[in-house]
């Protein structure tokens, strides 16, 4: 059969990449293609591009659904999708598959064309490496071998009279579970640590964590797949800076001013305190509205990263979500000082749509 | 690896037992092919021969991609043409193309009977390579950057036709009609001509001429059209002003739009009847006991529940295998109806075997629409734990909404209504007098996208090259939406 996609498949790609047809590119956008990880769905940075059409906004329609579930529980943040939305072609037989992290961290790697990282320091850290070899009785629920288990279930019922030919029903219970098991290898590995800062003052709202905490999704799956037992640390800030756990991290509310200074102070105390720059491989990155307390502020902030913070970590990304609320002028004051540090890595988050975009910036130099 | 000649000896096998069945079918032609093949068919449409488009190239990007993550696996791919082709992934284990094969037995029967199938152009392939050979001809004739954007803007305006057009008559007939003559001097008359030779054979100050006279028709005739017109697209190829390749273009977005239209309005009913189908085929039948554990992993696969939405294929067989039951039970009628006792209904059997006769009817008869109209009931809704949803403002997000069988089955109508799109219709092309186009869309408590809105706008304004307007809902407010070639405007519009 000789088809004629690659033409069509190229002039996509043209567009996508913005060398034809610019006025089309307000109509791309990310992550069509869903994957599943745990119970979370996630979604793939397929770029696609969506024509105008006369059509319902994103919150207007409800519909049908089914399983369990009571009045006033979330579908799982994912939109649900009524049976007429469901595409017009009705041969198509899809499936869903679970992904493991590493696989995401990999799809992200391709689509974004991100490098992987040259890794600094000793190899001091005795890291491991899992193969599936066997087959166990007890294991995670997302590793369960289905068909293993079902012939267990299978053999039980047949031996025990249960299974009824006119009625085929297998239905396996708690001792018919098999699950696959592994061995760990062993190999060395490079140690490394994120801090993420956060800005958690009265400016940043709701929309501006959720940007946030989509874009440090992203930035953990692929460091942890470039570096097995990644640390992580979180320190959120207002006019104070404090170091919290993960959940508080994204949660946590607070109403005063903003000193981005003391939130670059912890940072630094924290390496300090932990973590000796010759054996680690150090990610600092800080997200906030761009909306500092004062200008002295400003200039402090950029002492502490040239004197105490930038000749010790890998990267320093600072992330500056888009606000209503604000001046939002410290990205182009950080601009400014660090032209020439390639360690210093800005970008400014529009919406979601951009955190593709700015995950590249991040992560595309390969530190 | 299984090889074509596999399939040539298992289908007369399977046939044979969709044929006992009464399963009724063109001949089904299968063949074999690559993943890749299939992402590239499947972005066709699963047409082999389709006109130049980006889209397709996007829809192969996503594919592809998705197979190669192991995010999806296209099993088969059917059209709906006589004969039948359908297309067989070559990854399948056999059990998986044997339960494949008669789940495109049962698609072919969907195809063949179904009413809202009947008007479709069998020979779809044939008229798919035509599309493509003139859209090609276009490109070599006007450029492909020309071509390509009146496409973009022929597919932003694609859902605007009448989905039901083939089965109500909506319009009087031509002949009864008085305007008739007027109407075929409607659009700018232009003679064929090369490329080279249009401006002397329709040259610009004559199709100027024809634009202002048209101007003037639409003057002098302040209701038009005398009733309001949902297909769109018809509606602009007779009236708006286009260059003939426009016209042509735009005539092949609609036809190919109304080829696929009964697909979508059918997809819960036939995955449904594939489903029912493959089933019965295989466990009655054809499974052997080696392959059960395959098979049963398949089929769960398919019907799997999805948290908070409604698997067609899942929905649709459910509901089969519901109807088939209570007709063979006499779970209908008056008599069942007007039974109060409960312990009585649900333990009501007369005995009549009427279930599968019941099916095959319902497959003739019914579209997405009217078959949950019909058969979903308050006893099916409990028993497979359906359930309403809808978006919660304070929260952000869908919440489930109620199990109240009154309104989940208004919530799944409405999302199949129109295969879940607004409707819209003109209802004046005069608007103040001016020749400008005014869209209607019948609010239903939900706004459109308002930027979409908009961009889609200027594209109708693209076509109708006068200014355009919706009138729709915004903030519980009837406002107008207005392009004028220029600019947007909104504008809250007060009831005099």
């Amino acid at each position: 059969m000789l088809l004629n996609i690659e033409n069509d498949h190229n002039r996509f790609r043209q567009i996508i990449r913005g060398k034809i047809k610019k006025d089309l590119r307000k109509y791309i956008s990310n992550g069509e293609m869903i994957g599943r990880k745990g119970k979370d769905l996630v979604s793939i940075p397929l770029p696609q591009i969506d024509l105008p059409k006369f059509r319902f906004g994103d919150n207007g329609q409800g519909g049908g659904g089914q399983g369990d579930g009571n009045p006033g529980d979330s579908l799982d943040g994912n939109e649900g999708e009524g049976g007429g939305n469901a595409g017009n072609q009705p041969g198509h037989h899809l499936r869903e598959v679970e992904l493991t992290l590493d696989e995401l961290a990999e799809i992200i790697g391709q689509e974004l064309e991100l490098p992987n990282i040259e890794p600094k320091g000793k190899k001091e850290i005795v890291a491991e490496k899992d193969r599936y070899t066997g087959i166990h009785r007890v294991g995670p629920e997302s590793l369960r071998h289905f068909r293993r288990t079902f012939r267990e279930a299978l053999k039980r019922q047949i031996s025990s009279g249960e299974f009824r030919v006119e009625k085929p029903q297998v239905i396996p219970v708690r001792d018919d579970y098999r699950y696959r098991s592994w061995k760990s290898i062993t190999r060395p590995e490079n140690n490394a640590v994120i801090i993420y800062m956060m800005d958690v003052s009265g400016s940043m709202w709701d929309e501006q964590k959720e940007v946030v905490r989509l874009e440090t999704f992203w930035i953990d799956t692929w460091l942890r797949y470039q570096y097995k037992g990644i640390s992580t640390r979180y320190v959120v800030h207002d006019a104070q800076a404090q170091e919290v756990d993960r959940d508080t991290f994204f949660t946590i509310k607070e109403n005063g001013g903003t000193v981005i200074s003391t939130a670059y102070e912890l940072c630094h105390q924290l390496i300090k305190k932990d973590y000796p720059p010759e054996e680690w491989n150090i990610y600092a990155f800080h997200f906030s509205d761009g909306d500092n307390w004062s200008r002295e502020d400003n200039k402090l902030c950029v002492e502490i990263m040239q004197s105490k913070l930038l000749p010790h970590v890998n990267l320093f990304g600072y992330g500056q979500v888009e606000s209503t609320y604000g001046s939002g002028e410290f990205i182009n004051y950080l601009d400014e000082q660090f032209k020439e540090e390639e360690k210093v890595i800005l970008s400014f988050i529009a919406n979601k749509e951009a955190i593709y975009d700015s995950i590249k910036e991040f992560l595309g130099t390969g530190k | 690896m299984i090889t074509q000649k596999d399939i040539v000896e298992i289908q007369p096998e399977i046939e044979e037992h969709a044929r006992e069945y009464r399963l009724d079918f063109f001949p089904v032609i299968f063949e074999l092919i690559d993943y890749d093949t299939m992402s590239q068919l499947a972005s066709y449409g699963g047409f082999p021969v389709r006109y130049p488009h980006w889209r397709f190239g996007m829809e192969y990007d996503q594919l592809s991609k998705g197979y190669r993550y192991g995010l999806q696996k296209i099993y088969e791919m059917v059209i709906n043409t006589n004969p039948c082709y359908a297309y067989l992934m070559q990854s399948n284990s056999l059990v998986d193309q044997k339960l494949v094969m008669a789940h495109v037995f049962a698609h072919c029967d969907f195809f063949k009977n179904n009413y809202y199938f009947s008007h479709t152009n069998r020979k779809m392939i044939d008229e798919m390579a035509n599309h493509a050979s003139r859209i090609r001809r276009y490109i070599d004739l006007h450029g492909l950057e020309n071509v390509e954007n009146f496409i973009d803007v022929c597919l932003s305006l694609e859902n605007l036709i009448d989905y039901h057009s083939y089965y109500i008559q909506r319009r009087e007939k031509e002949k009864d009609s008085e305007k008739n003559e007027k109407d075929s001097s409607q659009g700018i008359k232009k003679l064929k001509s090369k490329k080279y030779m249009e401006k002397y054979i329709n040259p610009p100050d004559f199709i100027e001429a024809q634009k202002k006279e048209l101007e003037e028709k639409f003057a002098s005739d302040q209701t038009f059209p005398s009733q309001p017109e949902i297909d769109v697209l018809l509606f602009l190829m007779e009236n708006a002003p286009m260059e003939n390749w426009q016209h042509d273009i735009l005539g092949i977005i609609r036809e190919e739009a109304q080829y696929f239209a009964p697909q979508g309005m059918t997809k819960i009913m036939n995955e449904g009847w594939a489903t029912y189908w493959h089933s019965t085929i295989m466990t009655q039948r054809v499974v052997e006991p080696t392959e059960v554990v395959d098979y049963a992993e398949h089929h769960s696969g398919t019907v799997a529940n999805h948290p908070g939405q409604l698997n067609p294929y899942r929905l649709g067989y459910q509901l089969f295998q519901y109807i088939e039951d209570s007709w063979n039970r006499g779970k209908f009628g008056k008599e069942y109806e007007e039974c109060d006792d409960i312990k009585e209904k649900s333990n009501w059997d007369k005995k009549l075997n009427l279930g599968r006769d019941k099916i095959f009817e319902v497959r003739k008869l019914y579209n997405d629409v009217n078959f949950i109209d019909t058969f979903l009931t308050e006893e099916f809704c409990r028993e497979h734990k359906l359930f309403s949803y809808a978006y919660n403002t304070k929260n952000k997000r869908y919440e489930i909404e109620s199990r109240e069988f009154e309104l989940i089955k208004q919530r799944i109508l409405k999302s199949l209504t129109n295969l879940g799109q607004p409707s819209i219709e003109v209802i004046n092309a005069n608007h103040e007098n001016r020749g400008e186009l005014y869209l209607y869309h019948r609010y239903d408590d939900v706004e459109l996208d308002l930027k979409y809105a908009q961009d889609t706008l200027k594209n109708l304004n693209v076509i109708w090259s006068r200014p355009v307007h919706i009138e729709t809902v915004l903030d519980e407010s009837n406002t107008l939406l207005s392009y004028d070639g220029n600019e947007y405007k909104q504008q809250t519009i007060t009831d005099n």
